[in-house]
C-alpha cells in the first residue's frame, strides 16, 4: 500500500515537473517570440512602408499589408539619387575599414592581454578615456588634420577615419576574446618549438575566429551607419555614401518623401542583413571545447 | 601544417579589398582641368524632386553657356547644412555657392564666412527683389545672401467641412480676424457621433517646432518680441505680442476646438487626421501644399486660405526667413559664384524654382509671372499675401539659436499644453531669455 502510494505521489511530482519543464519552456519561447516581434517591427513596417503609395501612407489607420503594394517607390528612390553608386562607396568604405580595424586590433589586443605592463594599462585606460569625447569635439580638428594631409573628399581619408573611430572599441571587445584562449595552448605550442608568431597565427588566430567575427560586424556596421563624417568631409556627389544619401530625402521642417525614403532605407539595411547572416555561423562559441583537458 | 582554402580567402579577400578602396580614392581626386577652368561647388538644399530638376537643368544651362566657370552640383541636407557649413568654414573648405535660409546666416555673416555681395551683384537683381526681403540677409550693411525664395504661412482648409458649417470663406482682401478665426473654429469643431468626444476639431496646431511659428505669427497683431534698444536686441513679451499665442492656447485648453495631441506634431503628422475629417484647418507654410496635393485621397476637395488678421494694415503681417544664396568667403572666385547666384535668381529662372519648391519667388517680376497667379492649388492666395511678408524678427539677433533651443522651444510647449500660463511664459522668455542674449551682446 505504501509502496504504491509512493509510487503515486513520485509520479505526481514526475508529471508536476514536467508540466512545469513545459510551461517553462513554452514561456520562454513566448517571451523570445515578443522579443524577436519586437525586434523585427521597424523593419517589417519598414518594408510595408516602402510598397504603400502616398495616400496610403498618409492614411489615419494604416495596415501591415499594403492595400495597392507598388514598386513605385523603389523607383522613384532609384530616380532621384545614386543609390547603386552610394551603396558602393558604403560598401568599400565600411569593408576596408573593418578589415583594417581588426587587422590591426587584432596583435595590439594579444599584446595588452598578454604582456602586461605599465603601457600597456596606460593604453588600456587611454581606449577607455577616448570613447568619452563627443562628435563635436574631433570633428574640426579631425578635418583640419585631413585637409593637411590633403585627403578631404576622398574615400581613403573616410576609411581613415572609420579605422580610428572603430579602433578603440575593437580593441576593448578583442581583448575579452584573447583572455579566453587559454595560455595553456600557447604554451604547448611553443614546447612544440612555434615560434611567437606561429603561435599567434595557427594557434589563437583560428581561436579567436567568433571574436574576429563579432569585432568585425562592429566594424562594418559602425562605418556602414556612420552619418557625420560623410556628411562633412566627401563633397563629391559621386562619393557620398549610403546614410549620406538617405537624408536628402528629408526637408525642412520634418518633412519627408516618406515612400522613397522607406524604399531607399530598406535598400540599406539588406548590405548589414546579409553580412550578418552570412557570418553568424562563425559566431559560434564553444570552440575551445575539449582542446584543454580539465 | 597545410592551410586551407577557408583561412587564406578571407585574408585575400581583405587585401583585395583594401586595394580596391585606395585605387578607388585615388581614381575619384577631384583635381580639375589644369586649363583656366574655374570650377565652382554650388550646395544645394532642394530635395523634392520638382526643385532638385529644376537646380539641375538650371545648372546644365549655366555650364553650356559657360564653359570657362563650371558649376558643380552638391546635393546638401536642411537638417545637418548648419553643422556641415560650420565645419567646412573652420577647415577652409566650404562651397563656393551656399543655398541656406536668413536666420541660419546672422553668424556665419557676423563669423566673416560670407562674403559681402553688395558690390558683386548686378544692379537689376537688387533693383527686382524689395528691401523687405534684402533686409532678411543684411547685417551691420553688408549683404551676405540673396533671398529668393519664400514662403508665407497659410490655412490649409478642408473646403467640404467648411461647407457644411456655412462659414464665410476669406479671401486676402477680406480675410477672417483672430476673433472671427476663433468663432470658425468652435463651428467646425463637432461630436459627430454623439459620444461625447470630439470628432472634428476646428483647427489643428503643429507645435513641434513652436517659436519661429509664434514669433512670426505675433506680427499680425502688431507684436515682434525682439526689439532692438540701442542697438541691442532685447525679448520682450507685450499683449500684442502675446496676442495668437493666448489664442493658440484658449483654443487648446478651454475652448477645446484644437486638440492638443497634434501640438507634439510636425505639419506633415497632421496630414492623415486632415485627410480623415478630424481637422478642418491646418495653419502650415505654403510649401506643404506639395505634400497635400500628393497624399490627399481621390476627390478630397481642399483650399488654401490666408491666415486671420490682426485688423488694420499690417494685419496680414508676418515674419519669414527667405531661402538664401549666399557666396563663401574663402571662395577664389567670389564674382563668378555671384554670377551664377544672379543667374539662378533671374525673375524667368526663379519662377522655375519657386514652382519646383511650391514657394513664392521673391523677385518683383517672377512674382508677377502668370502661372503663379493661377487659382489652382492655392497659387494665387500665395501670391497676394507676398507683399504682407515681413523679415522675420529672429532674423539679425545673434544667439536666438541658444535662446530658442534653450528656453523658448520648452517655455512655449508648456504653455501651448497648458503646463504653465502666460505669467510663466513672459518670465521664461525674457528674464532667462534676455540673459542669453545679453551673453552674446557683451
Amino acid at each position: 500500500m505504501s509502496t504504491t502510494t509512493a509510487r503515486t505521489t513520485a509520479r505526481t511530482a514526475e508529471r508536476t515537473r514536467r508540466v512545469g519543464r513545459v510551461a517553462g519552456r513554452t514561456g520562454q519561447y513566448a517571451a523570445l517570440v515578443l522579443y524577436l516581434v519586437f525586434l523585427a517591427f521597424p523593419l517589417l513596417w519598414l518594408i510595408s512602408t516602402s510598397f504603400k503609395s502616398p495616400q496610403e501612407l498618409a492614411s489615419i489607420d494604416p495596415t501591415w499589408i499594403p492595400r495597392e503594394p507598388s514598386l513605385d517607390n523603389y523607383r522613384a528612390a532609384f530616380d532621384a539619387q545614386p543609390l547603386l553608386r552610394a551603396a558602393f562607396n558604403s560598401l568599400l568604405v565600411a569593408g576596408t575599414s573593418a578589415v583594417i580595424a581588426v587587422a590591426i586590433a587584432v596583435p595590439a589586443a594579444y599584446v595588452m592581454v598578454r604582456h602586461r605592463s605599465r603601457v600597456t594599462r596606460a593604453g588600456t585606460a587611454w581606449i577607455l578615456v577616448s570613447q568619452m569625447f563627443p562628435l563635436v569635439l574631433i570633428i574640426i580638428p579631425l578635418f583640419l588634420i585631413l585637409r593637411n594631409l590633403r585627403m578631404i573628399d576622398s574615400l581613403p581619408g573616410l576609411i581613415m577615419v572609420y579605422v580610428v573611430w572603430s579602433l578603440p572599441f575593437a580593441l576593448w571587445m578583442l581583448q575579452g576574446y584573447v583572455k579566453a584562449v587559454p595560455r595553456s595552448l600557447e604554451e604547448a605550442a611553443a614546447v612544440d618549438g612555434a615560434s611567437r608568431l606561429t603561435t599567434l597565427r595557427s594557434v589563437v588566430l583560428p581561436l579567436l575566429t567568433p571574436g574576429l567575427v563579432a569585432t568585425l560586424m562592429f566594424a562594418f556596421v559602425t562605418a556602414w551607419n556612420e552619418f557625420f563624417f560623410a556628411l562633412v568631409l566627401l563633397k563629391s556627389p559621386e562619393k557620398q555614401t549610403m546614410s549620406v544619401i538617405l537624408t536628402l530625402f528629408v526637408g525642412d521642417e520634418g518633412a519627408a518623401d516618406l515612400g522613397p525614403l522607406a524604399a531607399a532605407a530598406f535598400l540599406a539595411t539588406l548590405p548589414s542583413l546579409l553580412f550578418f547572416a552570412l557570418l553568424q555561423r562563425r559566431l559560434v562559441s564553444g570552440m575551445l571545447a575539449g582542446a584543454v583537458k580539465g | 601544417m597545410r592551410r586551407t582554402p577557408t583561412r587564406t580567402a578571407p585574408a585575400r579577400a581583405a587585401a583585395v579589398f583594401a586595394l580596391a578602396a585606395l585605387l578607388a580614392g585615388c581614381g575619384l581626386g577631384d583635381e580639375g582641368p589644369d586649363d583656366g577652368t574655374v570650377t565652382l561647388d554650388y550646395l544645394s538644399l532642394a530635395w523634392q524632386a520638382e526643385s532638385v530638376e529644376a537646380n539641375k537643368a538650371l545648372v546644365d544651362r549655366w555650364n553650356a553657356a559657360n564653359p570657362d566657370v563650371r558649376v558643380r552640383y552638391v546635393q546638401g541636407s536642411w537638417d545637418n547644412v548648419h553643422d556641415q557649413l560650420l565645419t567646412s568654414f573652420m577647415g577652409g573648405e566650404a562651397p563656393d555657392i551656399i543655398h541656406n535660409d536668413a536666420s541660419d546666416l546672422t553668424d556665419f555673416a557676423y563669423g566673416g564666412y560670407l562674403a559681402d555681395l553688395t558690390d558683386l551683384l548686378p544692379p537689376e537683381l537688387r533693383a527686382d527683389i524689395p528691401e523687405q526681403a534684402w533686409g532678411t540677409t543684411t547685417f551691420d550693411g553688408g549683404v551676405y545672401g540673396v533671398p529668393f525664395l519664400q514662403e508665407p504661412r497659410v490655412l490649409i482648409a478642408n473646403a467640404a467641412l467648411l461647407a457644411d458649417a456655412g462659414v464665410r470663406i476669406p479671401t486676402t482682401d477680406d480675410p477672417w480676424t483672430w476673433e472671427e478665426f476663433e468663432d470658425v473654429a468652435a463651428d467646425l469643431t463637432r461630436d459627430t457621433d454623439g459620444d461625447g468626444e470630439t470628432d472634428t476639431y476646428g483647427v489643428a496646431w503643429s507645435m513641434s517646432e513652436p517659436v519661429s511659428q509664434s514669433v512670426n505669427l505675433s506680427l499680425s497683431t502688431g507684436g515682434q518680441l525682439f526689439y532692438r534698444d540701442g542697438g541691442e536686441n532685447e525679448v520682450r513679451y507685450g499683449a500684442a505680442d502675446s496676442a495668437v499665442a493666448e489664442l493658440i492656447h484658449r483654443q487648446v485648453n478651454e475652448d477645446g476646438t484644437a486638440p492638443r495631441s497634434s501640438l507634439g506634431m510636425g505639419g506633415s503628422d497632421t496630414l492623415p487626421g486632415f485627410f480623415a475629417d478630424r481637422y478642418a484647418l491646418l495653419p502650415l507654410n505654403f510649401s506643404f501644399r506639395q505634400q497635400v496635393a500628393q497624399q490627399a485621397p481621390d476627390g478630397f476637395g481642399w483650399s488654401v486660405l490666408p491666415m486671420p488678421s490682426g485688423g488694420g494694415d499690417e494685419g496680414l503681417a508676418q515674419g519669414v526667413a527667405p531661402q538664401t544664396l549666399s557666396v563663401a568667403q574663402d571662395s577664389d572666385h567670389r564674382q563668378a559664384a555671384a554670377d551664377f547666384i544672379a543667374f539662378l535668381t533671374r525673375a524667368d529662372h526663379a519662377v522655375e524654382l519657386a514652382r519646383g519648391d511650391w514657394m513664392l519667388p521673391t523677385s518683383t517680376t517672377a512674382l508677377a509671372d502668370p502661372s503663379l497667379s493661377t487659382e489652382e492649388l492655392g497659387w494665387r492666395t500665395g501670391v497676394e499675401l507676398a507683399a504682407a511678408l515681413r523679415p522675420s524678427p529672429v532674423l539679425g539677433v545673434r544667439g536666438y539659436p541658444e535662446w530658442k533651443d534653450k528656453i523658448a522651444t520648452p517655455a512655449f510647449q508648456e504653455y501651448y499644453n497648458g503646463a504653465v500660463d502666460l505669467e510663466d511664459l513672459r518670465e521664461e522668455l525674457t528674464d532667462d531669455g534676455n540673459r542669453i542674449l545679453d551673453r552674446y551682446q557683451r
